[in-house]
């Protein structure tokens, strides 16, 4: 068989695609380049522009300032470290126990359903004062470090979002995929492990990533239990200089450290879209 | 077909299954011999598909007792995970685990229930693809299959594990009209092989050439138990004629 080769009216239409898809790069170049401009000269020709950049863009107090910030937001990525693995692991617990039917397991579906409406009712820094200053009140011996305490915290209030996220995943799996799974002869737990809880997951992983990078940014607020985080150690810094530059800083750390996630999350949503609309008769 | 003298793979002594109000099957019984393929047809909501789910003990009886092979499934004491182990079942649809590649959906209940081997169970599954026309979609997930090639798969994996019973209901329902002869191809196949089968069908002319055994259900029970030429030829039941005559003459 010979193969095939495009033809005269594809090779043209490819050129004419390429020709249009250049020329709109070009336009949004252009045009983005043009914003940036009257946008940067509006802001710096307004008469406050002086005092605005030395109080919040202080390039020597930035250089000054990064390294502590930078060794604060280390903490903050320990504790996201660890504050995910319990999440992932609470959730998943809470989230099985919502699922579970029949009347044995009323007690364990009622404290699961209680646990998660307590938890994605109040207000984290509420949380995080109730653990970080109420557990130490309970037993003065033993001194726990703020930054576990802020950790256990986030993880409370994390573990009821991403428990709720996971439940309606499983929710959505079709029914029928459990009743084929325990016709193999599955247990209740093989099916949940291996049927139910990976198709969930599927369906929720923007949700979630999304909850990740919420709390990606969330950690920050253990800095209010005294843990010397970017976000304490630039209030350190501002206290002493009475400039606010080291919160942009931090600031811009934090929106450093999220963005991969944020546009995984955009190309993942993207992929997964895409997918839907190609259609699959399962 | 002389099932007298075979073992006896199932046999329903008196069956009622209630969902409320709504009696659906009351007091089905039905005995099916080794290698015999015993086809359940009747107009929609007759409990064909609950008669199906009751033996694979998704829904619970009521009354009466489910014995195979001899033991008594529906003592309250068995292991259903065990006894739902020893059958085999394809469903109309949703019978695949999207997210697992072919390979793995027959794979899984051979490894995770049966205990074989994984380099075993793939080798027999892949056999049994093979066998079955499947051999080029071993690593392809189910939504890249056609609906005729999904169903082949779900019963390729109910076979896997050597079933001593394998229970259809209408697998060929939900499929485009073109894709049905495939599937009951697969089936005719398995009935050359000696599998033990209760399906419910609507392929009437299907269930005419295939079946050992007719099964009319109405009214929740066997109205009429025939072979295909007593039944298609000679129904002795008015219900059985009218049935016939409207699933025959469209
Ligand atoms: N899970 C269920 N809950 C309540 N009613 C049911 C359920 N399953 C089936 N039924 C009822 O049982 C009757 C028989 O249904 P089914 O066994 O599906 O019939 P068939 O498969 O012959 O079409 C119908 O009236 C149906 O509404
Ligand atoms: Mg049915």
């Amino acid at each position: 068989m010979e193969a095939w080769q495009p033809s005269e009216l594809e090779l043209d239409r490819r050129l004419q695609r390429r020709r249009a898809s250049r020329r709109s790069v070009l336009v949004a170049l252009v045009s983005t380049v043009a914003f940036a401009a009257v946008a940067a000269w509006l802001v710096v020709s307004s008469p406050d522009w002086e005092s605005v950049r030395n109080t919040f863009f202080n390039l020597e107090i930035a250089k000054d300032s990064f390294p502590k910030i930078l060794e604060g937001l280390w903490l903050n990525i320990r504790v996201l470290f660890f504050a995910t693995i319990v999440v992932a692991v609470v959730a998943t617990l809470l989230a099985t126990m919502r699922s579970l039917r029949g009347p044995v397991f009323f007690p364990l579906r009622a404290l699961a359903t209680g646990y998660t409406d307590l938890f994605r009712g109040l207000p984290v820094l509420i949380v995080l004062y109730l653990v970080g200053f109420g557990i130490p009140g309970l037993n003065t011996e033993v001194r726990i470090p703020v930054a576990v305490l802020g950790t256990i915290a986030i993880s409370l209030c994390y573990s009821a979002y991403v428990a709720e996220v996971l439940r309606a995943g499983m929710e959505a799996v079709h029914p029928s995929q459990r009743i084929a799974a325990r016709s193999l002869g599955l247990s209740h737990a093989q099916t949940l492990r291996m049927v139910v809880i990976p198709q969930a997951l599927r369906k929720v992983v923007p949700a979630l990533m999304n909850d990740f990078v919420s709390m990606q940014k969330d950690v920050g607020l253990i800095s209010v239990l005294g843990a010397v985080d970017a976000v304490r150690a630039a209030q350190i810094v501002q206290q002493q200089t009475y400039n606010f530059t080291p919160y942009v800083v931090a600031g811009l750390l934090f929106v450093a450290m999220s963005f991969p996630m944020i546009r995984l999350t955009d190309a993942v949503s993207a992929r997964m879209a895409k997918r839907e609309q190609q259609g699959g008769t399962v | 077909m002389n099932a007298a003298n075979r073992a006896t793979v199932l046999e329903l002594q008196g069956v009622h299954k209630l969902f409320g109000d709504n009696h659906v099957l009351k007091g089905v019984d039905l005995e099916i011999a080794s290698h015999e393929v015993v086809v359940v047809i009747g107009a929609s909501g007759s409990g064909k598909s609950t008669l199906m789910r009751t033996i694979n003990l998704i829904e619970r009886v009521d009354d009466g007792r489910i014995l195979l092979s001899g033991d008594d499934i529906t003592d309250p004491a068995v292991d259903v995970d065990k006894v739902r182990a020893r059958i085999g079942v394809v469903f109309q649809h949703f019978n695949l685990f999207p997210h697992m590649r072919v390979i793995d959906n027959v794979t899984l209940a051979a490894r995770k229930v049966h205990g074989i081997a994984p380099d075993v169970a793939r080798d027999r599954a892949i056999g049994l693809l093979e066998k079955f026309g499947l051999g080029e979609k071993v690593d392809d997930y189910p939504d890249r299959l056609s609906g005729g090639q999904q169903q082949r798969v779900a019963i390729v994996r109910a076979i896997m594990t050597d079933p001593e019973l394998l229970l259809l209901d209408e697998i060929t329902s939900a499929l485009d009209p073109m894709l049905v002869g495939e599937v009951l191809d697969l089936v005719r196949d398995l009935k050359a092989q000696g599998s033990t089968m209760l399906m419910a069908t609507h392929e009437m002319s299907f269930a005419r050439s295939v079946a050992d055994r007719i099964v009319f259900m109405h009214s929740g029970r066997p109205l009429e138990v025939g072979t295909p030429e007593q039944i298609f030829g000679d129904p002795q039941q008015p219900e059985t004629r009218e049935f016939l005559a409207r699933v025959t003459h469209r």
